[in-house]
C-alpha cells in the first residue's frame, strides 16, 4: 500500500456565527492558505473530498454550494460524504492510492448556529422509536455520563477536571472558541444541570467553523513539505444505534478501529480525540489504550470548539500539525459520529 | 491499483409509488439479501459497507445509516456515506469499488436507496434558501430550459423526447423490477399535459421507493464466480454551479468524465460499447447525453433516438431496464444504471438481455448536470 502523507491544514478560527458568509465565503480562504503553505494551485489538486451535513443549514444538497468555493474549471474529480470531513479524509486517503494523482484536498463546513443543534440531532435517531421521543444529543451523552459513574468509572470531577484542562489548553489556540482559566470547584458548586449529570461546561460549544486539510503521496510529501504527517495506520468501525443494544461505558467501535490502524504498536506522542462531551475523553482513553503520558488534546479539543461535521477533521489537522511543527513524533487523530460514540475513525499519524 | 474488482451478486426491491409495506431497513434488507444470494455469500463475509442515498430530507432522518447500522450488518465494520446529489448511486459504487482496487478489503456490499414517499421530492429541492432566490421548480423546472437550449442548438425535431419516452416505457415493460409498466403510443406522450415547456409529464421519471445493492469483490472471491462483471474504469467529474460559459447542455464534467473512464479500459465508445445504462429522467437527456458521452456527434443524438439506434437491437441500446424514466427511487437511480450495466455483461438481465453484450456502461449526473460519476463493466477479466 502506497505511503499518503497530511502535508498541510488550516481552518477558519471557530466562533457562535459566522453570518452573513455562506459555505463558499467560508471555504475559498482555507482552501487558498492550506494549499499556498506548501507552494500549490487548485490546478495541481487530484482529488477534491468535502463532508457536511444538509441538516445544519436545513437545505438539501448544502455541499453543492460549497464546490463554487472552489476553482472547478477544468472540472475535477470531487466526491461527497454526508459525514464529518474526517471521513472526506478516509475516502482521499483511499482515492490517492490508486496511484494516478498525488495530492488530495479534504474539506468540510459547519454552520451549528443556523439550527438548535441538540434538537436536529435527534434526527439521527430510528424514526420509528426513538426520534418521537425527543432524545436531544445532551440527553443522550447524559444517560453514558451516567452510565459511566454508575459503573464506578469516573467521578463528576472528572469531567471538570477534563473541561478546565480543555479551556485552558485552548488557551494556546487562536482558533479555538471556548477558552480561559476556570476553576473545577466552581462549576461542579454553581453550575446547574442541563442533563444530569452533565453542566454547560461538559458539554461542547455550538460553533460555525471550516477546515482544510491537504493531502499527499510520500514522494510529492517529502517534497512540499519539511516534515509530512504520515498516515501509517487508518480505520473506521460503527456500532448498533440503539443506545440499549450498547455498553454505554465502552467504546467497542474506538476499541477495533484503534486496534486496526495500530495505535499501541509504538508509544504515542499527543492524541488529538473528538470527544464532544467531557465524559467521552474517558471512554476513548480506555478504548485506544492511551495511558497517562499521551499529551491529551493540547489544541482544546471539541470542548473549545465543536463545529458539527468539521471538529473530526480539525482533530486530523491539529494531529497532523503536531508532527508537522515537530512538537511530536506519533499522533493519534480521532473523530466520532452519531449518538455516544456510535462510529468512530482512528488514524495514526507518523514523522519519518 | 493492486487488485482488480468484479461485481458478484446484484439485488433489487420491487420498485413502486411507495412501499408502505417495509421500513426504510427494510427495503434496504430487501435488496441486500438478494445481492448476497445472487453471489453465494452471507452478511458475514462482508468487509464494509458503503451506502449512498440523495438528500436525507428526502426521509426526514439525518445520516439514516447511523440508525440503520445493525439492520444492514454492520455492527463491527466499517460504513461509509456518499451523498453527490443525484450521481451518488455512481460515486458509491466507484468508493466501494476503490476499497476494492486498492487493497483496503476483499469483499465489499455497496447500497442505495430513496424512499421517496417518506416525503415530496420536488418541494425538498426547492426550499426557501438564505442567500439564494427560491426557485419553487423542482427538477423539471430547472432542466427545461437546458433542453429547450439543446433543440434551438441541434434544431431537433420536437418528436425526438417522446419518442424516447414510448421507447424507455416500451423497455420497462421487459423488466418486472420497473417501477411503471406502460403501454404508451407516441401520440398518447404527446397528448399529456405539458408541465415545463418541452417536458409533459409523459416525459418525466416517476417518483419512486427503490433500493439496490451489489456485491463487489477481488480476484481472489470473484474467481469461484461463473459469471463477474470486472471493472474496467470509474470515473467522477465535478463543476462549478455558477460561472460565465458554462455549457449545460453539453457540460464539460460529463465529457472528461466519460472520456477517462473509455481511457482507463482501453476502450472506444463508438467501437467497443455493446449498450449503456445512462441517467435519462427527462426524455430529452437521451440525445443530450448521447452526445455528451461522445456515443455521436453534437447534433446527432436526437437522430439516433428518432430512427431506433437505441433500441435493444439497434446500433447502441440505451436503458434496457426501463432506465429512470420508468424507476426512480432518486439516491438509487444511479446505482441502478451501475448495476444493470453490470447485469448486461453477467448475461443475467433476462428479458431485456442485449444479445452477447460484453461491455456496457453505467452513467449518472446530478445536481444542476454538475456532478457526474460513470464505470465500465466487462465480462473478460481486464
Amino acid at each position: 500500500m502506497r505511503d499518503i502523507a497530511i502535508v498541510s491544514f488550516a481552518q477558519l478560527p471557530s466562533e457562535r456565527r459566522a453570518d452573513p458568509r455562506d459555505e463558499a465565503e467560508m471555504l475559498e480562504p482555507i482552501i487558498n492558505e492550506a494549499l499556498g503553505k506548501v507552494g500549490l494551485t487548485q490546478d495541481d489538486v487530484g482529488f477534491t473530498c468535502s463532508g457536511s451535513s444538509d441538516y445544519l443549514i436545513g437545505r438539501p444538497f448544502s455541499f453543492v454550494a460549497a464546490v463554487d468555493g472552489l476553482k472547478a474549471w477544468p472540472p475535477i474529480r470531487e466526491s461527497h460524504v454526508e459525514m464529518d470531513g474526517a471521513f472526506a479524509l478516509y475516502e482521499a486517503w483511499v482515492r490517492l492510492l490508486h496511484g494516478d494523482i498525488d495530492v488530495a484536498l479534504v474539506m468540510s463546513f459547519g454552520k451549528g448556529s443556523l439550527g438548535s443543534i441538540p434538537d436536529v440531532l435527534n434526527l439521527q435517531n430510528d424514526p420509528y422509536y426513538v426520534q418521537p421521543l425527543g432524545l436531544d444529543s445532551i440527553s443522550s451523552a447524559a444517560l453514558q455520563a451516567r452510565a459511566l459513574i454508575d459503573a464506578g468509572k469516573a467521578t463528576e470531577k472528572d469531567f471538570a477536571d477534563i473541561a478546565v484542562r480543555s479551556r485552558r489548553d485552548a488557551m494556546q489556540n487562536p482558533f479555538a472558541q471556548v477558552k480561559g482559566e476556570f476553576d473545577a470547584k466552581k462549576i461542579l458548586k454553581e453550575e446547574p444541570y442541563l442533563a444530569s449529570p452533565l453542566r454547560k461546561s461538559f458539554c461542547p460549544p455550538l460553533t460555525d467553523g471550516a477546515a482544510c486539510v491537504v493531502l499527499a503521496t510520500a514522494e510529492k510529501a517529502r517534497a512540499i513539505c519539511s516534515r509530512p504527517a504520515f498516515i501509517r495506520g487508518i480505520d473506521h468501525r460503527v456500532e448498533a444505534n440503539s443506545l440499549g443494544l450498547r455498553d454505554l461505558t465502552v467504546s467497542t467501535s474506538a476499541r477495533l478501529a484503534g486496534e486496526r490502524a495500530g495505535v499501541g504498536k509504538a508509544k504515542v506522542d499527543v492524541a488529538e480525540l473528538h470527544a464532544p462531551f467531557a465524559h467521552q475523553e474517558i471512554i476513548l482513553k480506555e478504548a485506544l489504550g492511551l495511558d497517562s503520558s499521551v499529551r491529551i488534546n493540547p489544541s482544546g479539543g471539541a470542548l473549545a470548539a465543536n463545529s458539527i461535521m468539521t471538529a473530526g477533521l480539525t482533530r486530523f489537522g491539529e494531529a497532523a500539525s503536531r508532527i508537522m511543527d515537530g512538537s511530536a513524533k506519533r499522533a493519534v487523530a480521532h473523530c466520532t459520529s452519531g449518538a455516544c460514540l456510535q462510529q468512530n475513525l482512528v488514524a495514526v499519524l507518523e514523522a519519518e | 491499483m493492486s487488485e482488480r474488482c468484479a461485481v458478484i451478486g446484484i439485488g433489487q426491491t420491487e420498485h413502486r409509488e411507495s412501499r408502505k409495506d417495509v421500513s426504510l431497513p427494510g427495503l434496504l434488507r430487501e435488496a441486500l439479501f438478494r445481492a448476497l444470494e445472487d453471489a453465494g455469500r452471507t452478511l458475514a463475509d462482508m468487509d464494509a459497507i458503503v451506502i449512498g442515498t440523495a438528500p436525507d430530507m428526502f426521509e426526514g432522518v439525518m445520516m439514516p445509516e447511523l440508525f440503520m447500522a445493525d439492520a444492514l450488518g454492520a455492527v463491527g465494520k466499517p460504513i461509509f456515506r456518499v451523498h453527490t446529489a443525484g450521481s451518488v448511486g455512481g460515486s458509491t459504487a466507484v468508493v466501494a469499488s476503490h476499497l476494492i482496487q486498492h487493497g483496503v478489503h476483499e469483499q465489499v456490499l455497496t447500497l442505495a436507496f430513496e424512499k421517496q414517499s417518506e416525503a415530496n421530492a420536488m418541494w425538498a429541492l426547492s426550499p426557501a434558501i438564505p442567500f439564494q432566490p427560491q426557485l419553487v421548480a423542482g427538477a423539471g423546472g430547472y432542466f427545461a430550459p437546458l433542453i429547450r437550449s439543446y433543440m434551438a442548438r441541434h434544431d431537433a425535431h420536437p418528436d425526438a423526447g417522446p419518442m424516447v419516452a414510448v421507447k424507455d416505457r416500451e423497455h420497462g415493460l421487459l423488466n418486472p423490477n420497473a417501477h411503471l409498466h406502460l403501454t404508451q403510443t407516441l401520440d398518447e406522450v404527446k397528448a399529456a399535459p405539458m408541465l415545463w415547456d418541452p417536458i409533459r409529464y409523459s416525459e418525466t421519471c416517476p417518483s419512486s421507493d427503490g433500493a439496490v445493492a451489489m456485491v463487489l469483490a477481488n480476484d481472489k472471491h470473484a474467481k469461484g464466480c461463473k459469471n463477474p462483471a470486472w471493472v474496467l474504469g470509474t470515473s467522477v467529474r465535478t463543476e462549478r454551479t455558477f460561472m460565465a460559459g458554462r455549457d449545460q447542455v453539453n457540460p464539460g464534467a460529463g465529457q472528461l468524465c466519460a472520456k477517462d473512464v473509455y481511457d482507463q479500459a482501453g476502450i472506444d465508445p463508438r467501437k467497443d460499447v455493446d449498450c449503456a445504462e445512462i441517467y435519462v429522467p427527462f426524455s430529452w437527456f437521451e440525445p443530450m447525453w448521447l452526445e455528451n458521452l461522445g456515443f455521436c456527434d453534437p447534433g446527432e443524438g436526437w437522430k439516433w433516438s428518432m430512427e431506433g439506434k437505441t433500441r435493444i437491437g439497434g446500433q447502441l441500446p440505451l436503458n434496457m431496464s426501463g432506465g429512470v424514466l420508468c424507476t426512480n427511487p432518486i439516491g438509487a437511480s444511479g446505482m441502478i444504471r451501475f448495476a444493470e450495466a453490470a447485469r448486461q455483461v453477467r448475461g443475467t438481465a433476462a428479458a431485456h438481455q442485449v444479445d452477447g453484450a460484453k461491455i456496457a456502461i453505467g452513467h449518472a449526473y446530478g445536481g444542476g448536470s454538475q456532478f457526474f460519476a460513470m464505470w465500465a463493466v466487462g465480462s473478460k477479466r481486464p
